[in-house]
């Protein structure tokens, strides 16, 4: 089977640990350029010494390449804004598709495990964030069993894994997973929270979910918890759950005032899960980035696989 | 020298030990009497800030919106304030709190972390509202780097930066030395102050050290209304305030009779140091933990103490209450052959 090529935009921590996991793990994806707009970058550096296309132009500057005709899907793992730009470029060629890293969500949101095949034929899709991509696969899970009033999502993530473009903007992380919470997990109502801990040596990354829904059946629930955890390990070995799932009913007479709904009662239920990088490029602790980029991958991967059936 | 500048945190801080139950009416009625009493700002926010209720930090009775109305009308002296903690609200809910007459806001962010404070300082300047950065678990860092983490928030434009002591578990000499570090290095026309958690019995000697290294705005509650042992109690804080002979508005009187008769027959859970309360600061945890970690500790049959230590030396910042169950969890594994 012929392989995809690929370009990656943005040749920094995201970029590069991309690179490694596509050369290392990909099934359908050929890395190809990497696409920087700094020429003394250390990526893209790495890049050029392991044998790739590389430009230091950005996506204008690979547009003009003889490479440019190869590639089938690009990576952008740049900002929000840089992607609108290249957006703009990769629009003008319909046969080639375009996985959004960066918090822009032009395209439609995508979590492989949960909606790939409603957004598959897009030519733009967006993953979200690190704790989208972690969490609203198990609100799915449970949604698929019984209606999800409402999601909440907690990322506890090493401080030294937030990245500047994480810190300068951390509303769009809250905005943005809130969003996808509703639209991709299927909560009525989505919320989402951040922490930033500074411990030494750092910690890894942690998720809680808890959701609100109709009382439901526990154990189908349990098992449809589960079977996702086991669906999201297939692309990210090191997302686990670190507890058994928890279930507290809350009855009528104890509803809780939840703001845009209201009072609400049902079935309360709380995962605890842990996301260990596999310490490509990134280190282990920092499962926020590696969940992403391995989202990404698998993105790709499935959609290489589609073309070429 | 800046004016000594008195806020109450029994609407915002206060929350927590009534697990953010306050009614509109109450809310209404306190903030009245405390501007009458003439303390210098108000705070109303659920426990955690905007947009705090949560199932992680506990749903509130109404929304942050329904409590703010309707109160910056009734103000004569006090300025009405809010808290918003970045990762949990954003600069959408600042507006909608502006709107509502708020026009003071403290931005908090873990005492390492200001960096994350940037653009909700910026936007609050951008509104023309007094900004402050609370550096909270200033336990956490030390006086240095901590008065670094402040001339972030101070260059981001804050007009005050607090030393945030949510764990109640700074000694007087490490207050000290924090204020001293900031005075060091902020501008002059940069106000400091101090917020305090009363878990090792020192709310009030801790505000009066850090106002003598040259802190103005003290933070303290009614009857110490606030969570883990409480806050800094306004009304002893006022007495002594008065017995130094410090120019403040404030009136003793009134304070301790709405601490007396209005506030302590809210507490359920009485607000003072006993062995949960203070473990919390001897172990270092985010005093708002103490209801939650109660709650699991009788849910799965453990001692409260050993789930606030075993937080402590994980390392657990505010707003991971969910970490709580997971210590919890745990720990039963841990019990279990």
């Amino acid at each position: 089977m012929k392989k995809a090529k690929i370009a990656i935009i943005g040749p920094g921590n995201i970029g590069t640990d991309l690179m490694i996991k596509i050369i290392r793990n990909a099934s359908n994806l050929e890395m190809a350029a990497m696409v920087g707009i700094d020429p003394n970058s250390d990526g893209l550096a790495r890049a050029k010494r392991m044998g790739f296309v590389t430009t230091a132009d950005g996506l204008s500057g690979l547009e003009q390449m003889d490479i440019w005709g190869d590639i089938d899907i690009i990576f952008d793992a740049t900002s929000a804004k840089a992607h609108h730009q290249n957006w703009s470029i990769v629009q003008k060629y319909p046969d080639k598709k375009i996985i959004d890293l960066t918090p822009a969500a032009i395209g439609p949101f995508l979590v492989p495990p949960v909606n790939f095949n409603t957004t598959k034929d897009m030519q733009n899709v967006n993953m979200v964030t690190c704790g989208g991509q972690a969490t609203i696969p198990i609100v799915a899970a449970v949604n698929r069993i019984t209606k999800v009033h409402y999601g909440e999502i907690i990322a506890s993530i090493a401080s030294k894994s937030a990245g500047p473009g994480t810190r300068v903007n951390i509303d769009e992380f809250t905005e943005t997973t809130a969003r996808a919470i509703e639209d991709v997990g299927g909560a009525e109502k989505g919320k989402a929270l951040i922490i930033l801990n500074p411990a030494d040596p750092p910690i890894v990354m942690r998720d809680t979910i808890f959701t609100l829904s109709e009382n439901g059946d526990q154990i189908a629930i349990k098992e449809s918890i589960n079977e996702m955890v086991a669906e999201v390990q297939k692309y990210v070995p090191g997302y686990t759950l670190h507890q058994e799932v928890q279930f507290e009913e809350i009855p009528e007479d104890k509803a809780v005032f939840i703001e845009g709904l209201g009072h609400r009662y049902g079935l309360k239920t709380t995962v605890l899960l842990q996301v260990v990088g596999a310490g490509h490029y990134l280190p282990a602790y920092a499962g926020n980035l590696d969940i992403m980029t391995s989202a990404a991958m698998a993105t790709g991967d499935k959609l290489a696989q589609l073309s070429n059936l | 020298m800046h004016k000594l500048y008195i806020q109450d945190v029994t609407l915002r801080d206060g929350m927590h030990p009534i697990k953010h139950q306050y009614t509109k009416q109450q809310i209404l009625d306190l903030a009245i009497a405390l501007d009458k009493a003439k303390v210098d700002a108000i705070e109303i926010a659920h426990g955690d800030g905007l947009t705090g209720g949560s199932f992680n930090y506990g749903f509130g009775a109404h929304t942050d919106w329904e409590w703010l109305e309707g109160i910056a009308q009734h103000l004569r002296h006090a300025r009405l304030t809010t808290l918003l903690i970045p990762g949990i609200g954003t600069i959408k809910d600042l507006k909608r709190a502006k709107d509502l007459g708020v026009e003071s806001v403290r931005i908090a962010t873990h005492s390492t972390e200001a960096d994350i404070s940037a653009q909700h300082i910026e936007a609050a300047r951008n509104m023309d509202m007094d900004v402050s950065g609370f550096l909270m678990m200033a336990h956490m860092n030390d006086a240095t780097s901590l008065a670094k983490q402040a001339k972030l928030m101070e260059d981001y434009g804050a007009h005050c930066v607090y030393v945030t002591d949510s764990a109640g578990a700074l000694l007087m000499d490490e207050v000290a030395d924090r204020i001293k570090a900031f005075k060091d290095v902020l501008e002059p026309s940069t106000e400091i102050g101090i917020h305090c958690h009363h878990n090792l019995s020192l709310g009030v000697s801790n505000t009066i050290v850090a106002l003598q290294e040259g802190a103005n705005r003290l933070d303290a509650s009614l009857a110490g209304m606030g969570a883990g042992a409480g806050n800094c109690p306004l009304e002893v804080l006022v007495a002594y305030l008065n017995k130094m002979g410090a120019e403040h508005n404030s009136d003793l009187f009134q304070l301790m009779d709405l601490a007396d008769d209005v506030i302590r027959p809210l507490q359920e859970r009485p607000v003072q140091v006993d062995r949960e309360t203070l473990s919390l600061g001897y172990s270092g945890v985010y005093s708002s933990f103490l209801l939650h970690a109660e709650r699991a500790a009788k849910k799965y049959g453990l001692d409260t103490r050993t789930i606030l230590q075993e937080l402590g030396s994980r390392k657990m910042v505010g707003g991971q209450e969910d970490m709580i169950v997971d210590v919890a969890l745990d720990m039963l594994k841990k019990k279990k052959p």
